[in-house]
């Protein structure tokens, strides 16, 4: 599962730039903070490199390593 | 190499009541953070025992994001507060983060001394080449021609690269990357903190709100591709130095790795040899 704290985010989207597989893409609706998140577009690409999670620079993604089936 | 996930930073070392970060959008002063706090985390090191020093700025913020004791101090002193910690108290590990103008013009002489000392700190500097928090003025770090709010038509200063002036002096470990470069960087973070003696790493930051809109270059996407772009590893640098041809990149890399005696060290061999 891949969180975005959309209350953390301030919409820089390096984590759509560096993603290596692609996952994320930018969300069309405003957050609450009046930015653009990223969006959890394909999840199921997601390999847990955790990337996205170290480019981030406001804390905002948590990429959990277990999968709840 | 296995990362963790951010949940662990953020319930282990971040006090979630600050969050989220001040930081402007894209700023990589939250990445840099981030990064000492996973180089922390690999090294199972004690927040009992750590206390994070800061000046005054932007990166100076840190430490009020972490959850450890922590100083903020007056401006460009960080590294005077944190030897009178590591001296007052030689068990505690002392980490000093610090900015550009912090660290290389209102406190140049307490970066300098505290290198000739060999005080057993690690200065952590995110050099964005500009004053961010004031707005965006001129910076012993910015680069030639570059625009800032004081200097409208280019900067006509040579700027100081604080890396190599650390190197000079002789500081048994000096390091420097991007924020384009996370791995190196977090490797790095961990050597120096694990090195006796004074250890530097210098982290050059994108600041989009004022060098990037002030002179160009886009947003943080932008310019994280132009530190890929303008800065050569130290390794390629040797190499295309022996085969006698020079370059304007900026060089990054492990610049030092030596081992010195720290200052601690020497002081109590000084007093047991008195005694």
């Amino acid at each position: 599962m891949i969180h975005v704290n959309t209350n953390y985010c301030k919409g820089c989207l390096l984590c759509v730039e560096y993603c290596p597989k692609k996952v994320y893409v930018k969300s069309e609706k405003l957050s609450k903070k009046g930015v653009f998140p990223p969006e959890v577009k394909f999840p199921e690409n997601c390999i847990k490199c955790h990337l996205c999670e170290l480019m981030c620079p406001d804390f905002a993604i948590i990429v959990e390593d277990k999968d709840d089936k | 190499m296995g990362f963790i996930s951010n949940d662990i930073i953020i319930e282990k070392y971040l006090r979630k009541d600050m969050l989220p970060t001040i930081f402007c959008t894209g700023c990589g002063i939250g990445s840099v953070m981030n990064y000492a706090l996973r180089a922390i985390h690999d090294l199972n090191i004690d927040m009992n025992e750590t206390v994070f020093v800061s000046g005054i700025g932007c990166s100076s913020r840190v430490p009020g994001y972490i959850y450890s004791d922590g100083l903020h101090s007056l401006h460009g002193r960080a590294i005077a507060y944190a030897t009178g910690v590591k001296l007052a108290n030689p068990k505690l590990k002392v980490i000093v983060f610090t900015g550009d103008g912090d660290c290389g013009a209102i406190g140049g002489n307490h970066f300098l001394h505290a290198i000739r000392r060999n005080v057993d700190i690690t200065v952590i500097s995110i050099n964005n080449f500009i004053y961010g928090m004031t707005g965006g003025q001129v910076a012993p770090t910015t680069p030639l021609n570059s625009k800032t709010t004081t200097t409208p038509y280019g900067n006509i200063e040579y700027p100081i690269d604080l890396s190599m002036m650390a190197k000079v002096i002789g500081a048994p470990y000096v390091a420097r990357w991007t924020t384009a470069h996370p791995v190196q960087c977090i490797s790095s973070i961990k050597k120096a903190l694990q090195k006796t003696g004074f250890s530097f790493v210098e982290v050059l930051a994108p600041c989009p709100t004022s060098y990037g809109r002030l002179n160009k270059m886009g947003n943080t996407l932008d310019m994280t591709k132009h530190f890929k772009e303008s800065t050569i590893n130290i390794k390629l640098y040797e190499k295309m130095l022996a085969d006698g041809k020079t370059t304007d990149k900026m060089v990054i890399g492990e610049l030092v790795d030596i081992e010195k005696e720290d200052f601690n060290t020497k002081y109590n061999k000084f007093c047991g040899e008195l005694k």
